[in-house]
């Protein structure tokens, strides 16, 4: 079998999910290392390429102009897309600040006009290329992009979990949240993580983003209601990796 | 020297985040000599107003997702200082386990993946795997067991998840810290392996030599990581020593044309954070094996060779596995168990200064009496070190040009400074500016 020749590109975004890479251990990547070639890499190698590539990887928010150029040459070069993590399948983290106007301003003061510090609106790259698969999550889960992979070199098609986390949840039988007195949002965010948030006695906080028709009025009103978090609390609570699909 | 010298590294490879080089040079006049920071912007301070103080260290550790347990813990320290949390000593202990996992974690990366192949003349680590595959096994191995140790103890080791203001909100059970102490264990042979690839690589890091004033965060107890406070020392060995709670006046925070970073100083022109500033300031504190590996490798404080910052991350790497171990049994000793997250008892200001692999994270928030974020500012360690990699650039080029090196070996003598330092840029571009504007 050929090797898969894949790259990764970042744009806004903490790196974390390229971090997650590479945490496979010596085993699953030398043996990944059979299957790909990792064509450019800026992070880690000094190389680029003019060839072909299969797959790319893309980390990061769009929220420069200048990135839409960027953006397409990636898409005009590689086969195939793949969006991973919140910042670029969502906007992430990176999309509160879309709900502000004075960011720049509380972040630099005055020398917010200097132009290289110009920020626009923190979007998904979908917002300017097609994408053809998403690994979703702050960070996004490597056992999934593992996944991705493992699907593209077989050509086998890739599945992705409809439901909301809270199925995952009480497949793994933690203790409800809510019955400990705190709130949550598995009822409304997209599974495919496993729960590990609960699980780890923290309130799950949708960075996988929102299942498909979502209620989020009835969010709200279960996070006031039973989280017993303020109105205010509740909306702000509703955004925090989910400002884009929010607003 | 009639000759046109022009390097221009447009978003310089193997660091985080994008850093550009620019030099020119025409007939030995020296034109530009420029390390810019063109990063997108990315404002975690204002987005953290108006935030439940719960939600906002899961906020700012977005910042960087290689310090995310360093800004974690930064932000839930500040937190507790501001609403008046009292950690118990177990929450201490782990909080220290957690961050030794971190600098272990990074410097693994960093020595391994971004430093190495320039010191064994290969462009990436990928080449590496064919040419010299045990030391990419290992390598691989290592960066395994920081990102286990990270998760055994913060759930996560990308943005962990139990470490909160108050406390932990899932605790490792005894089983989990012997299994994680054995695995630690299991890694020593490659940690003396990593030393004698070091050691048989250092001829090629480069001779080159810049006082400046380094800062690390110092305690009277151990070889700083958080708590305690903020110690600068110059070459010639003074030390000037600044509470936590008055960092600004010792960051100095102004904007740069060059970057999208906010540059600090102090006592001179720039200043260095980092391992290399933690061992010139702290070298004392150093656990005995990690002592031991620092005169093995040449290291001894004070050392003004920035090239020998990966050094410096080797000898802590050495000193975090020996100072986990040790934790890991005092945990044991005193019986880990549940505890129940301790409770705000006052709102109001505090800060915090926590050592991440790159240099010092200051996080500084306020909170009204719901428990509500109203101001913050978060002070990252690349911004720190900016202004120093600026510096040492102008004293690094009229070298270069006296020792007649061409082009390339300028080029690479210049991105092997600022990989040295291990710039983790993406995370240094959203600061804060000192003054309020209202
Ligand atoms: S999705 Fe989260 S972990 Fe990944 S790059 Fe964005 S902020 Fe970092
Ligand atoms: S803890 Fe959260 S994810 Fe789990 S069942 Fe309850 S609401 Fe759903
Ligand atoms: S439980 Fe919720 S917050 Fe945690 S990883 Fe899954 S989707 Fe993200």
């Amino acid at each position: 079998m050929a090797q898969l020749r894949i790259a990764f590109f970042d744009f806004a975004s903490c790196e974390g999910c390229q971090i997650e890479f590479t945490n496979y251990g010596d085993v699953a990547t030398l043996q990944l290392l059979e299957h790909v070639e990792i064509v450019e890499f800026r992070e880690a190698m000094t190389e680029t390429t003019d060839g072909r590539i299969d797959v790319a990887f893309v980390e990061g928010s769009f929220t420069r102009e200048a990135d839409r150029a960027r953006l397409q040459e990636i898409r005009a070069r590689a086969r195939t897309v793949v969006a991973y993590g919140a910042c670029a399948c969502t906007g992430g983290i990176n999309a509160l600040k879309n709900h502000q106007d004075d960011f720049a301003e509380y972040v630099y003061g005055d020398a917010a006009r200097m132009p290289h510090l110009r920020s626009g609106t923190a979007r998904p790259i979908s917002a300017a290329i097609k994408v053809d698969y998403e690994v979703r999550g702050c960070p996004m889960s490597k056992d999934e992009l593992l996944l991705v992979l493992s699907n593209l070199i077989h050509g086998t098609e890739h599945w992705v979990p409809t439901y909301p986390v809270c199925v995952e949840c009480k497949r793994r039988e933690t203790i409800c949240r809510y019955d400990e007195g705190d709130h949550c949002m598995g009822q409304v965010a997209r599974a495919g993580c496993g729960a590990p948030c609960p699980a780890d006695g923290v309130p799950c906080e949708a960075c996988r983003g929102f299942v498909e028709d979502a209620n989020l009025n009835a969010l709200e009103r279960v996070l006031v209601d039973r989280g017993g978090l303020s109105q205010r609390r509740a909306v702000g609570k509703s955004r925090m990796f989910t400002a884009n699909p929010r607003s | 020297m009639s000759q046109r010298i022009t390097i221009d590294v447009n978003h310089l490879t193997r660091v985080e985040g994008h850093g550009n080089i620019v030099v020119n040079v025409t007939d030995g006049v020296i034109e530009r000599c420029e390390w810019q920071i063109p990063e997108a912007p990315r404002f975690f301070e204002a987005m953290v107003r108006g935030r439940h103080y719960s939600e906002v260290a899961r906020i700012t550790s977005r910042i960087c997702g290689i310090c995310s347990i360093g800004h974690t813990l930064a932000s839930v320290i500040a937190t507790e200082a501001a609403l008046g949390i009292e950690a118990t000593p177990q929450t201490r202990r782990l909080r220290t386990l957690l961050k030794h996992a971190e600098n272990f974690d990074s410097h693994v990366l960093h020595v391994y993946v971004l430093v190495a192949p320039d010191l064994l003349g290969a462009p990436s680590v990928f080449p590496l795997v064919q040419t010299h595959p045990d030391v990419v096994a290992r390598a691989l191995r290592l960066k395994r067991l920081g990102h286990e140790w990270g998760s055994a103890i913060g759930g996560r080791s990308t943005h962990p998840t139990t470490a909160v203001p108050g406390g932990f909100t899932r605790v490792p059970r005894v089983r989990d810290l012997e299994a994680l102490r054995d695995k630690i264990l299991a890694a020593v042979p490659d940690l003396e392996a990593t030393v004698d690839t070091i050691a048989a690589l250092a001829p090629a890091i480069p001779a080159f030599e810049r006082p400046t004033e380094y800062m690390a965060v110092s305690s009277h107890d151990e070889y700083g990581l958080f708590g305690g406070f903020v110690q600068t020392i110059l070459a010639d060995g003074d030390r000037a020593s600044y509470e936590v709670a008055d960092y600004r006046s010792c960051t100095n925070e102004y904007v740069s044309p060059l970057s999208t970073a906010k540059y600090t100083r102090n006592r001179l022109g720039s200043y260095a954070a980092g391992a290399l500033a933690r061992f010139n300031v702290n070298a004392d504190m150093l656990h005995p094996e990690a002592k031991r590996v620092a005169e093995r490798l040449g290291l001894a404080p004070v050392c003004v060779n920035p090239y020998m910052n990966p050094v410096a991350q080797v000898v802590e790497i050495v000193h975090s596995v020996h100072e986990g171990l040790r934790l890991i049994d005092e945990l044991l000793a005193a019986g880990i168990g549940d505890e129940l997250l301790a409770e705000p008892t006052s709102c109001g200001t505090g800060a915090a200064a926590v050592e991440v692999p790159r240099g010092i994270l200051f996080h500084e928030y306020t909170f009204d009496a719901e428990g509500i974020c109203t101001e913050a500012d978060c002070i990252i360690p690349t911004g720190q070190n900016h202004g120093n990699i600026q510096l040492d650039f102008e004293a690094l080029l009229p070298q270069l040009l006296a020792q007649d090196k061409s082009e390339d070996e300028m080029r690479l003598a210049f991105e092997m400074l600022v990989r040295a330092y291990d710039p983790c840029i993406s995370c240094s571009t959203h600061h804060l500016d000192v003054t309020f504007v209202r």
